[in-house]
């Protein structure tokens, strides 16, 4: 990117550093489209459930995931839920490699400073925390935009309560799980 | 037999594709500045859903006072929201992203998002096989149904966003100011 005054539309879409603001207001602006139009709030963990039956299959057979109790009211289509999933992916790889920020990462660098370089520590805990955070979600009934976004726009006593509890729970773990020295600073 | 119409195909592969845009260029797909939020060494989350909230809220209440959009708000199963919240947390902290930034991030490169995609995944199948118990014992403690704020507290909604948009400006304001002085 060079540094004239003023930059270019195409100068924009390169730059990876968005204001948070803006990119708030731009999601803020997109569920008017999804309530307004769509008429189906963002949201992720519906969809996601509804795709992880398929990696059911092979353990609890098709008849196993066609009873399940928890996926028999929701079968797996390819509807509007799960293209959306395939648009929020398409959309980050598009913008990553616009901005040239597409990296291969194996290891995040505040992870390694605080637990080592071991490949195989950083996936073991990102499996794990992975589970706790869909469990979570689902028991909950929906996640950072489900709730987070589409169910607090909308003030939902549920949703206020569930960011509350992410937030408060995630600050106070956050200080155990990477040391005291990170508080600071 | 068709599950998405034309226009809901487009529509969905739109929104969502702007969506996975504005999470990478909002840096919320980057570790290291969720763990900095939850560290509150860096507001960036926060900065990106708060704005959300605020302008989505207010268009969204002008949509439904028109009858152009509905409602539709999630059931407020006390126990289990927030259970299920404090896993969500704990969750979130030891693997740094939340369902929508695990993939886009992992669309950006990150593999171990992507491995823990597949704990999603585990974690999506272990609570359908729990579920008739979380159900039975979890999910009906505290059930208000699906209900909001406003009727709620019997506070008119005009006050709560009034409120919220206020508050949150004042948030911002003093966020920067602090960071201004760093």
């Amino acid at each position: 990117m060079t540094l004239d005054s003023k930059p270019s539309p195409q100068a924009i879409l390169r730059q990876i550093n968005w204001s948070p603001y803006l990119a708030g207001i731009g999601i803020g602006v997109l569920c008017w489209i999804a309530f307004g139009i769509a008429k189906d709030p963002l949201g992720v963990t519906t969809a996601f459930t509804r795709l992880s039956s398929l990696f059911a299959l092979p353990i609890l057979g098709a008849e196993g995931v066609a009873q399940n109790t928890y996926w028999k009211p929701m079968p797996l289509h390819f509807d509007y839920g799960v293209v959306f999933l395939i648009g929020l992916m398409l959309g980050s790889f598009v913008s990553a490699l616009v901005s040239k920020k597409f990296r291969i990462e194996l290891i995040p660098s505040h992870w390694s400073e605080r637990f080592g370089g071991s490949v195989v520590r950083r996936f073991v805990a990102a499996f794990f925390g992975g589970g706790l955070v869909m469990y979570g979600a689902r028991m909950a009934g929906g996640c950072t935009s489900g709730h987070g976004i589409s169910g607090t726009l909308q003030l939902a006593l549920s949703s206020w309560v569930f960011v509350a509890v992410v937030f408060a729970v995630g600050i106070v773990f956050s200080v155990f799980f990477f040391g005291r020295k990170w508080g600071h600073s | 037999m068709m599950y998405i119409t034309p226009t809901q195909l487009l529509l969905a592969l739109g929104i969502g594709f702007a969506f996975g845009w504005l999470l990478h260029r909002g840096k919320v797909t980057n570790y290291n500045v969720i763990i900095d939020q939850f560290l509150l060494r860096d507001f960036t989350v926060m900065k990106v859903m708060l704005s959300a909230i605020v302008v989505g809220g207010i268009g969204v209440f002008v949509l439904v006072t028109l009858g152009e959009a509905k409602y539709s708000v999630k059931d407020a199963n006390l126990l289990g929201v927030i259970l299920g919240g404090a896993l969500f947390g704990i969750g979130m902290v030891i693997y740094g992203y939340c369902p929508g930034t695990s993939l886009a991030a992992t669309a950006a490169g990150s593999i171990h998002a992507l491995v823990g995609v597949f704990g999603m995944v585990a974690g999506a199948i272990l609570y359908a096989l729990t579920f008739d118990w979380v159900k039975a014992h979890i999910l009906n403690v505290w059930a208000l149904g699906k209900v909001r704020l406003p009727e709620w507290t019997g506070v008119p909604d005009l006050f709560w966003f009034a409120a919220l948009a206020l508050g949150v400006l004042a948030f911002f304001a003093f966020i920067e100011r602090k960071i201004a002085r760093k």
